[in-house]
């Protein structure tokens, strides 16, 4: 490789953090180049400053405190750290562009998509002006955006969220940069569009010669579209690599354990004795319907099924998906079944009781029998109370002594594989997986009959999130849960689950043994969901 | 706590009215000891100019302005205070109810809170106080009713925001009676914000009791701050002392609860300001 392919080299970068963070650096003595013509990945978990150096490239910190404090960033030979401010506004988005995570915000909602590409050119190439409209057209049609003409013309809102990144896309692309440095652009988006992102991102970057800076968690991601890998670790460099060998032969034991992180796709082996169990629930029937706006003003309702015709049942001890993308009703399915929300019609059987129809002071006491682990860590545990006070809550309020409900918080805590002394502390005191192992204590405190799980490691890194199933599988077996596990993720449900239903448009479009349906899906959906896990064939070939 | 102490300690200027507030607060406690009698006994010739035999003169009675007014703090204070915890209590409620039920209750709560805020509040007390006789019982009535809604309209948002949150929905899938959770779980943490509200709210309520008083529409018997200054605007030209000490007591009595109230809110809501 001669001097002339690197495009951009940083060289040993140091980015400070301020005094009261948990580390001194978020970025630390890091060097890294890259090249003309390829995708560079950098994987790291939360916090591990892959952004931060992402975004120090365009001298993008997130706040006064954060600075660099050693290093360089040679662009083509230039130190963008020692650019004068007006240089870099140069270099922004015309040399170097950038997408973001969360299209929605990234673009503006009250101008036009098409407004906002021209802004762009309007910028940095003035003498363009005239031809700007035809260039946007050009640039919108390239990512593939259906009738270019109606997309220039539409707000962010009007169009999904794939489009939307596509536009973004274009946006980047327009001055036609040497450099796209993309920070998760796919993490935002459901599985199948991701696919066709990164087909995307792929393609454009063949066509156009680019040098990619690819940043994400995901080491399916990686697998499917890295030239090179670098790994970070708070804020080191860990590993790099071309991908082959850092996806195959990885030398670091960090690098090993977060591929060994990533669930496989393939399913684990069925569990015996569950076919024979009694049937723990049994819901049949589930309908619930959204309707929004159209109430005054004689406007039209938008209605959305959320659920239509939904049945399934858990047989004692059973695990069972429910997959879909998000809008396919799997979290409102979970949320009637428990109660959370109603449903328009549905018969939900939990053992022998008609759960569905009990009447609010009924439903009260038999609540304990259904109950759920949330999403996201940071919301689900309320921040006033100690880790203690909310396990043993439960419990109290259905008459169990205090005392009585104490000692089993404690036992619980050291189920979930935390210090007893934990119960006398705040949950904003711990981790985020950690708030999940806090969150399943309290949910098993009231001996559940049927646990909902609703995408309870969605949110976690990729090493804590295995943890996290790790300990689901070992209580789920130690105390005979039945499990109904909202997920997303292929490859989770892949290893948790003992049957799984795939949802779309709210309907059950496949349902069976996760090993019959992984082994040969019959729904298209279903095919088309599996083809689009990322990393897919190459894990394939590995295993 | 200590951690909310010490971002109160950082802010200055809420530091000086806590301080202020406190002054204000003492002196209208002590006010039976550092003027006993009545501040409506006639102590000297009419019209004398501050620092002359009285600290801040006397009025058109020959009433003693300082007794006046330090006597006055009590009645402003505690009018302020007693009508702000009845329409905090008021609104909270309705807005709690209102925001945990949603529907139709909501709906319900929410088009009767309306329809107080369509009424300019300042005419509505006024007209309050004139049906009810103005005593000091229908002065603090009339406050409470007209500043109620602001805090019903916030309580409301906040529990409505809460209700939809994954603890919540944790409390209610573990059986949980409605009342426990709304007093255990999301009161608790809609507090910071009725308390910033609220403190906002003495201010005002002080402010309304002085316009009231002003107009003549308080307790006659009743020393206040807006008693003494429309007493005394008829002679504002020539004594200009008796509307004006009485009125930057109220000036600086309502920047302090003002610059209190903005410190609670930058310490109890630190996330609101960027670091």
């Amino acid at each position: 490789m001669s001097e002339s392919d690197t495009v951009l080299a940083i060289e040993s970068l140091t980015v400070d953090l301020p005094s009261w963070a948990d580390r001194p650096h978020a970025v630390e003595d890091l060097t890294l180049d890259l090249r003309h013509n390829e995708i560079l990945c950098v994987v790291g978990e939360s916090g591990s400053g892959k952004s931060l150096m992402a975004r120090a490239i365009l001298g993008l910190f997130p706040s006064r405190h954060v600075r660099p404090s050693a290093g360089r960033i040679l662009y083509r030979g230039e130190d963008l750290l020692a650019a004068a401010p007006e240089h870099l506004r140069a270099v922004r988005g015309s040399r170097i562009a950038m997408i973001f995570q969360e299209p929605m915000t990234a673009l503006n909602p009250v101008l036009t998509l098409g407004r906002q590409i021209e802004e762009a050119i309007e910028v940095h190439q003035p003498s363009l002006r005239g031809a700007a409209r035809r260039r946007v057209l050009e640039m919108l049609s390239a990512v593939h955006l259906p009738e270019p003409e109606r997309i220039y013309g539409a707000y962010p809102h009007q169009i999904s969220g794939g489009q939307r990144q596509r536009a973004m896309i274009a946006m980047a692309l327009t001055l036609e940069p040497d450099v796209l440095i993309a920070d998760e652009p796919t993490t935002a988006l459901d599985v199948t569009t991701q696919a066709q992102i990164l087909a995307l991102i792929r393609e454009i970057q063949a066509t156009r010669r680019m040098a990619v800076l690819f940043i994400t968690h995901d080491f399916g991601v990686v697998a499917e579209i890295a030239d090179r890998i670098a790994v970070m670790q708070q804020g080191r460099l860990v590993e790099h690599g071309s991908a082959a060998e850092v996806l195959d032969a990885p030398r670091e034991p960090y690098t090993r354990s977060l591929l060994a992180a990533v669930p496989s796709i393939v399913p684990a082996p069925p569990r015996a004795a569950i076919v024979q169990a009694p049937v723990a629930m049994r819901v049949s029937g589930l309908e619930k319907t959204y309707r929004s706006g159209g109430v005054f003003l004689g406007g039209s309702a938008r209605v959305v099924h959320a659920a239509k015709g939904v049945a399934f049942e858990i047989r004692r001890g059973e695990t069972l998906g429910i997959v879909g993308e998000s809008g396919s009703g799997k979290s409102t399915v979970a949320r009637c079944v428990a109660r959370l929300v109603e449903p328009d019609a549905a018969e939900i059987r939990v053992g022998d009781t008609d759960f569905g129809r009990l009447s609010r002071r009924t439903l009260r006491e038999a609540r304990r029998r259904v109950q759920m682990v949330f999403q996201d860590p940071y919301g689900s545990l309320d921040p006033r109370h100690t880790v203690g006070n909310l396990i043993a809550e439960g419990p109290i309020v259905h008459g169990t002594a205090p005392s009585v409900a104490w000692e089993r918080a404690l036992e619980l805590l050291e189920l979930v594989g935390l210090d007893r002394r934990s119960a006398a502390r705040y949950p904003h005191e711990f981790s985020g997986g950690q708030r999940q192992r806090i969150g399943l204590a309290r949910a098993l405190a009231l001996d559940p009959e049927v646990l909902i799980a609703d995408e309870p490691v969605s949110a976690l890194d990729v090493s804590v999130q295995a943890q996290v199933l790790r300990l689901l599988a070992d209580v789920r077996e130690r105390l005979a849960l039945t499990v109904l596990f909202i997920t997303h993720d292929l490859r989770v449900a892949a290893q948790v689950c003992d049957s799984i239903a795939v949802m779309r448009r709210g309907e059950i479009v496949e349902y069976g043994l996760t090993q019959e349906v992984f082994a040969a899906p019959r729904h298209a959906y279903t095919r088309e969901l599996f083809a689009a896990v990322p990393g897919r064939e190459r894990r394939r070939a590995r295993t | 706590m200590r951690e909310f102490a010490r971002r109160f300690a950082r802010n200055r200027p809420a530091l000086a009215g806590l301080a202020i507030l406190l002054a204000v607060i003492a002196i209208a406690l002590l006010a039976p000891l550092l003027y006993p009698g009545s501040p409506f006994a006639l102590v000297a010739r009419p019209f004398q100019p501050p620092f002359e035999g009285y600290l801040f003169g006397t009025d058109q009675l020959g009433r003693d302005l300082t007794a006046e007014v330090v006597h006055g703090a009590r009645t402003s204070l505690a009018i302020g205070l007693l009508a702000t915890a009845i329409a905090v209590l008021v609104g909270a409620t309705m807005g709690g109810l209102a925001g945990y039920y949603g529907g139709r209750i909501d709906a319900l709560l929410m088009r009767f809170t309306e329809m107080f805020q369509t009424i300019p509040f300042f005419l509505f007390a006024i007209v309050l106080v004139t049906v009810l006789t103005p005593t000091i019982g229908s002065v603090i009535l009339a406050i409470s009713v007209v500043s109620w809604p602001p805090m019903a309209r916030l309580v409301r948002g906040e529990f409505l925001a809460m209700r939809g949150r994954e603890f919540v929905l944790a409390c209610v899938s573990m059986g949980m009676s409605d009342a426990r959770i709304i007093l255990r779980h999301i009161l608790p943490n809609a507090l910071s914000s009725i308390i910033v509200t609220g403190s906002l709210m003495v201010a005002t309520a002080i402010l309304i009791e002085s316009g009231l008083s002003f107009l003549g529409l308080s307790d006659p018997n009743t020393m206040s701050w807006g008693y003494v200054i429309g007493e005394g605007r008829t002679a504002l030209r020539s004594a200009w002392w008796v509307c004006t000490v009485p009125g930057i007591a109220i000036l600086v009595t309502v920047m302090a609860i003002n610059l209190v109230g903005e410190g609670l809110n930058d310490a109890l809501n630190p996330r609101l300001r960027s670091a």
